[in-house]
């Protein structure tokens, strides 16, 4: 509870110093959990393209990445929500996000997608989703962890930055998955191999707690599910563009002096 | 609550396992705050090693002196016996799990949770997942224990007799299956994907080690384990995998961590069982029994009491956790999931738990009465590890 007192305070610190005057209103209640999202590594790849004006992104995970038709679908989905929110936060910048997404693919499965589209599209960056279907059906977690120690390989080769992202945090069905071998497992790789982890387990966690959302609601309506969304695409945008200022650093004391810091605000 | 204590039984046995039954229980309540408690989040080892340990360690001591006054041969069909009770507990459990299941798919149509919901696939072809839970492949969350102990008991009768007979030769035996297990990657498959989430060909070195030690293998290394440099090995190991933990507990700490460091804290390696959890789980042993002697007075406090009685009771008792596990979920989903509700929850079922060993204490007292002084060897038999 402490720790989570303690995001609060920092989220409302960010918050203030973040916020500009245009979003500050409506960014407030996605941002509670934002001391769960830090860049802890660099994203070098999406550093260098920001200064070429242009990012490219995909986003390759399950049905958690998408939302059905009938609550919105696609547009409302957060790959969409973290375009716009992209676009909003880098300027000038001609931003692109491609979600790849299908129902029940396990990690495994996944890598081949992944390694496909790295040949054919060239990301600058993969925000790759995965965790919900191998729990699901309680894939060998060791399989679990050496296939995304394969997609980070594959992001190597590709030459593409990659952030993982886990779980939704889900109460009514929390007792009957269990994730945490799963969880350890992204987060144990993610350390490993100095990918960013973007822990949405953890932010819907503490959006639920702190009621701005309530997610053990049994209800049919589409508002919480597109309001999630649309956070997590923020949420997500700002993970990156911090992730892009620590890489642009690291690009810089690689010798890449041309690329003006005012790129990246 | 009545004392029941045979002369001669070591107390701290069902005090540890009492432990080891609430720590599991509080881990099966998702989401819970109260589960930091549990040991798993100060080092490598777990609550289940604790009870996979205790129970080889008292079924060797109760089917051992089984052998030694009816024969092998009694004893190994009453083991057997144990392994049926436990079978139709884990099939019972599994029928409230299904139910709770049942329940919540009525209510479970929120659009941001499509996804989550295929958890409840199953329930539209009932046929194959009753069939593959009694073939124990398809085990849901948090069932997993008594699979284990299904398997562990039911290959322990040639284990038992081995291990009276030349007891190195019995765990050098166990070694080698470890051993084996670990380069062959020998493992029973799970439904509908992967493995056991507890490889019994690599549990079964804690089981067998416990009943090693029950056969009078721990009165062997006493002296070893007693030494000083042991000693200071052992707290050492704990103060270093405590350091580990905390650190990859704490998010900005786990980043600067040495990567060969983290190595130690691979999640894949639970399931088999690593060597540096097995390690680290007998360092707390050894340092648990130095420091908390046999005849320790607080053992027989009214304060140790509730948890003594429920490691009496263990294999009621977790099928009394899982249960309530269950219950507490629904209960935090339909009223409230605060921190709160969290304690609450967890508070009351451990008062539960501990109410319904009090009960089989009582029931238990009174038909030994009843059945005069001639039953007496059986319900000791019973109380000392015939249980789970």
């Amino acid at each position: 509870m402490k720790v989570l007192m303690a995001a609060a305070v920092a989220a409302m610190l960010t918050t203030a110093m973040l916020a500009t005057p245009g979003l500050a209103a409506d960014e407030g209640a996605c941002f509670v959990a934002s001391g769960l999202v830090q860049a802890d590594f660099a994203l070098p790849h999406v550093a260098a393209a920001i200064a070429e004006k242009r990012l490219n992104v995909v986003v390759l995970g399950s049905a958690s990445s998408s939302l059905p038709p009938a609550a919105g679908g696609a547009p409302k989905a957060y790959p969409a929500r973290l375009e716009d929110a992209l676009t909003h936060r880098l300027p000038g910048v001609t931003v692109k996000v491609v979600a790849h997404t299908k129902a029940r693919e396990t990690a495994t499965d996944m890598v081949k997608t992944l390694r496909q589209v790295l040949k054919d599209e060239k990301p600058d960056l993969v925000v790759w989703q995965t965790g919900t279907v191998d729990a699901m059906l309680s894939v060998d977690p060791d399989n679990f962890q050496t296939a995304l120690g394969e997609g980070v390989d594959a992001l190597h080769e590709g030459k593409a930055d990659g952030i993982f992202m886990n779980m939704q945090y889900s109460p009514r069905t929390d007792s009957m998955v269990a994730m945490g071998a799963y969880l350890e497992a992204m987060r144990f790789i993610a350390l490993q191999r100095e990918i960013l982890l973007f822990d949405r387990l953890g932010v819907m966690n503490a959006w639920n707690e702190m009621n701005v959302f309530d997610l053990s609601a049994a209800t049919k309506t589409n508002d919480v599910a597109q309001r999630v969304h649309d956070c997590i695409g923020r949420l997500l945008s700002r993970l990156i563009v911090d992730g892009a200022k620590l890489g642009q650093a690291s690009n810089t004391g690689a010798g890449n002096m041309d690329h003006p810091n005012k790129d990246i605000r | 609550m009545s004392p029941v204590t045979p002369p001669g039984r070591d107390l701290r046995l069902d005090l540890f396992r009492g432990l080891a039954l609430w720590l599991i229980f509080l881990d099966q309540i998702p989401s819970n705050a109260v589960s930091w408690l549990t040991i798993r989040n100060y080092g490598l080892s777990d609550a289940p090693e604790i009870f996979v340990f205790i129970s080889g360690y008292t079924a060797a001591f109760v089917y051992g002196r089984e052998m030694d006054s009816r024969g092998v041969t009694v004893a190994s069909a009453r083991v057997l016996k144990r392994v049926w009770q436990i079978y139709v507990a884990h099939i019972f459990l599994f029928v409230v799990y299904m139910a709770e299941i049942a329940y919540v798919a009525s209510s479970l149509d929120n659009p941001l949770y499509s996804e989550e919901a295929g958890i409840l696939n199953f329930l539209k072809e009932p046929g194959v997942t009753m069939v593959q839970a009694m073939l124990l492949k398809f085990k849901p969350a948090n069932m997993d224990v008594l699979p284990l102990y299904i398997v562990l008991l039911a290959g322990f009768p040639p284990v038992l007799w081995l291990l009276r007979r030349a007891p190195t030769l019995g765990l050098a035996a166990s070694v080698a299956l470890y051993a084996a297990a670990w380069m062959f990657d020998w493992d029973l498959p799970a439904y509908p994907k992967g493995t056991w989430v507890f490889n019994p060909f690599t549990w079964q070195l804690l089981f067998v080690t416990g009943a090693w030690c029950a056969l009078g293998g721990a009165a062997r290394i006493a002296p070893f384990a007693r030494s000083r440099p042991v000693l200071w090995l052992a707290g050492g190991y704990l103060a270093i995998a405590f350091a580990i933990m905390l650190a990859w507990h704490l998010p900005h700490l786990a980043s600067d961590l040495p990567r060969w460091l983290t190595d130690w804290v691979n999640p894949a390696d639970k399931s088999n069982l690593d060597l540096l959890r097995f390690a680290h789980f007998v360092a707390l042993a050894i340092l648990t029994l130095r420091y908390i002697p046999r005849d320790w007075p607080l053992l027989t406090s009214p304060w140790m009491r509730p948890t003594i009685i429920c490691g009496q009771h263990s294999l009621e008792i977790f099928c009394s956790g899982v249960f309530l596990a269950f219950a507490g979920h629904l209960a935090m989903v339909q009223l409230s999931d605060g921190l709160g509700m969290q304690i609450l929850v967890s508070a009351v079922g451990i008062a539960t738990m501990v109410g319904v060993a009090a009960l089989i204490t009582w029931y238990r007292n009174v038909e030994g009465k009843k059945h005069g002084p001639r039953q007496t060897p059986v319900v000791n038999a019973d109380l000392a590890g015939g249980e789970a």
